[in-house]
């Protein structure tokens, strides 16, 4: 149906004017960075970090340990590679669990409205009167620390926010004309969001897949900073501030590289979050 | 205007009653049963049978539930498994340490958020908007704990100016008290600040924009009374939003920071009763803070009305 095709939210221009982004190629590359590194550490590492060398312990950096030892002589730059697979995978696994469950229920509310659309409001509405982190912490407690509820506690959250923004964007989109047409032409309401609605709301949200993936980054590293996320031996970002902060006072730079590296990630991943609704919006441009 | 604020408060309950069944119901799937936790492993089955008698624990969940949200509506949370006092004698005295904590960052990052913001609005696409919202992107991407553990190190370790940790209680004198209270305020006010400077900058920009905003530059109003009394009124709600949404943040947030400077908050109080499985406690302060919650976007939505007269009629 070629009358009925819909402007492509994502097509050529908005790729450019992303490639012209300061801001999102400043982020994207910071992103890649962190990927890369997570991406790496499935092949090498330089250290093994299962190997405790006490007597290497607290090292400050140095050519052998760029980032100096920890209090078990582990390897810093070794603990951070392996610690950026805990993050990503749970923060990513999370934002996974939102957009598959969240998206499917904002678009139908959006298609068919009534009951169910209340319903899932109603539902939302109840969702966010959680706070999300005590709310994690509350799941975490009941069902067990580990990176897999942790995964859940921070999923789940992510599922009304999907839901809101998937609802609010098709709703924008059903009344118009191309889709009119689409139903003029035949297609079913599951045909019309599939083929016209989504990659219509796809930019609207991959710009909040990078904020909901930063949160995430910061709500497993402050769960396993508390000791409820992934657990020893598993590295982790969060654990290794906690571990940091019993010696501080005789190994500070410990307590500086894992709270570098949350921070690059997040950085990076909102810096793209505003450079892709920068590139969607241009009106909005500097608004942010 | 009165069924707007009618059918808000209405709207508010009904939230709280299906968070408060919610909360039930999580904590019912727990493993284990609670008397014999209480009891300790050298129980006898008969005296488990007797304590879950008294606790009313063989009663139907329906009767359970409501027994319980009885109790909560007359602040009666029940009593805590590992401490043996009342959970709201616990949640008074943690909550003379966590409130304060949340009320000094918010009214931190307000102070500093809402004027940036408007700093940086008026400045739009100039090196002091840059500066400041490059600022503000830093600010969001620390997480809150981290801050505070460089807080502790610059400020207590190194120049020796407040205490690391701990809290001498109020009754050691309200100086004290706030000093032990400045850094986890900071560290909690950072993100917050991020964040409400951002949208204090895009709502200011938003309106900046606007037709009469030109009307009222156009008749010879100065810059500075533009921006302060027709710009920032108009951008009031988005801001006031955030900060409603945050002022439970921070509540929350005060649990991770207040582990880190090992303050006796609910925060605290949460974790302890997690590792002693006290779940009455974990129940309680994570209900009042859905109630708490809720309260607050009851109290926005209400202001909005306030600041927006068109929103009286038709909402």
């Amino acid at each position: 149906m070629s009358f009925a095709s819909p402007p492509t939210t994502l097509a050529r221009p908005t790729g450019l004017r992303l490639l012209a982004s300061r801001t999102f190629v400043a982020g994207a590359v910071l992103t890649g960075l962190v990927l890369l590194t997570a991406v790496m550490s499935l092949v090498w590492t330089p250290y093994d970090i299962t190997r405790l060398v006490v007597a290497d312990r607290m090292q400050p950096p140095s050519f052998a340990h760029w980032l100096g030892t920890d209090h078990l002589g582990r390897d810093i730059l070794s603990m951070i590679m392996l610690g950026a697979r805990t993050s990503i995978a749970v923060a990513l696994v999370a934002v996974g669990i939102g957009v598959g469950i969240g998206v499917p229920l904002g678009a139908y509310a959006a298609a068919r409205g009534g009951f169910v659309d209340e319903a899932l409001m109603r539902f939302n509405d109840l969702v966010f009167a959680f706070p999300s982190l005590v709310s994690a912490i509350m799941i975490t407690a009941i069902f067990g620390p580990g990176a897999v509820n942790a995964i859940i506690a921070i999923g789940i959250f992510n599922i009304p926010v999907f839901a809101r923004v998937a609802r609010a964007g098709a709703l924008s989109i059903w009344p118009r004309e191309f889709i009119l047409a689409a139903r003029a032409a035949g297609k079913s309401d599951i045909r019309i969001t599939a083929e016209h609605i989504l990659p219509n709301i796809a930019g609207l949200l991959l710009v909040q897949a990078s904020i909901q993936f930063a949160l995430g980054i910061l709500a497993e590293a402050g769960l396993s900073y508390v000791g409820l996320g992934a657990q020893p031996p598993m590295p982790s970002w969060g654990r290794m501030l906690y571990d940091a902060q019993t010696v501080m006072l005789v190994a500070p730079w410990l307590a500086v590289f894992p709270g570098t590296a949350i921070m690059a990630t997040v950085l990076g991943l909102n810096m793209m979050g505003d450079g892709i609704a920068d590139a969607l919006d241009p009106r909005a441009r500097g608004r942010r | 205007m009165m069924t707007f604020v009618f059918k808000r408060v209405l709207f508010g309950l009904t939230t709280l009653v299906l968070a408060s069944a919610v909360v039930f119901a999580m904590l019912q799937v727990v493993p284990g049963d609670p008397a014999r936790l209480m009891l300790g492993m050298n129980a006898t089955e008969d005296q488990v049978q007797v304590l879950r008698e008294q606790m009313g624990l063989n009663q139907p969940l329906v009767l359970q539930y409501l027994d319980w949200a009885g109790g909560l509506l007359r602040l009666d949370f029940g009593r805590s498994y590992t401490y043996s006092v009342e959970v709201s004698e616990l949640v008074g005295e943690r909550l003379a340490v966590s409130l304060p904590l949340a009320l000094i960052s918010l009214g931190l990052s307000t102070l500093v958020a809402i004027p940036l913001g408007i700093y940086a609005a008026s400045r739009r696409g100039k090196t002091a908007d840059a500066v400041s919202m490059g600022a503000a992107q830093i600010g969001m991407a620390m997480p809150n704990f981290w801050f505070a553990l460089l807080l502790i190190y610059v400020f207590a370790v190194w120049l020796r100016l407040v205490p690391a940790g701990g809290f001498p209680g109020w009754s050691a004198g309200v100086w004290p008290a706030l000093k032990a209270l400045i850094l986890p305020a900071l560290a909690l006010a950072l993100p917050q600040a991020a964040i409400l400077a951002r949208v204090t900058r895009s709502a200011m920009v938003e309106v900046l924009g606007q037709d009469y905003i030109r009307t009222a530059r156009a008749k010879g109003m100065t810059a500075r009374s533009v921006l302060w009394r027709h710009a920032l009124r108009n951008a009031l709600i988005p801001v006031l939003t955030i900060l409603g949404m945050q002022f439970a943040f921070l509540l929350a947030g005060t649990i991770i920071v207040e582990n880190v400077f090992y303050l006796p908050g609910l925060g605290r109080l949460v974790f302890q009763a997690i590792s002693q499985r006290d779940l009455v406690v974990v129940q309680s302060v994570v209900m009042l803070l859905v109630a708490a919650v809720i309260l607050v976007n009851l109290l926005v939505d209400l202001s909005y009305a306030l600041v927006d007269p068109r929103l009286r009629g038709n909402r």
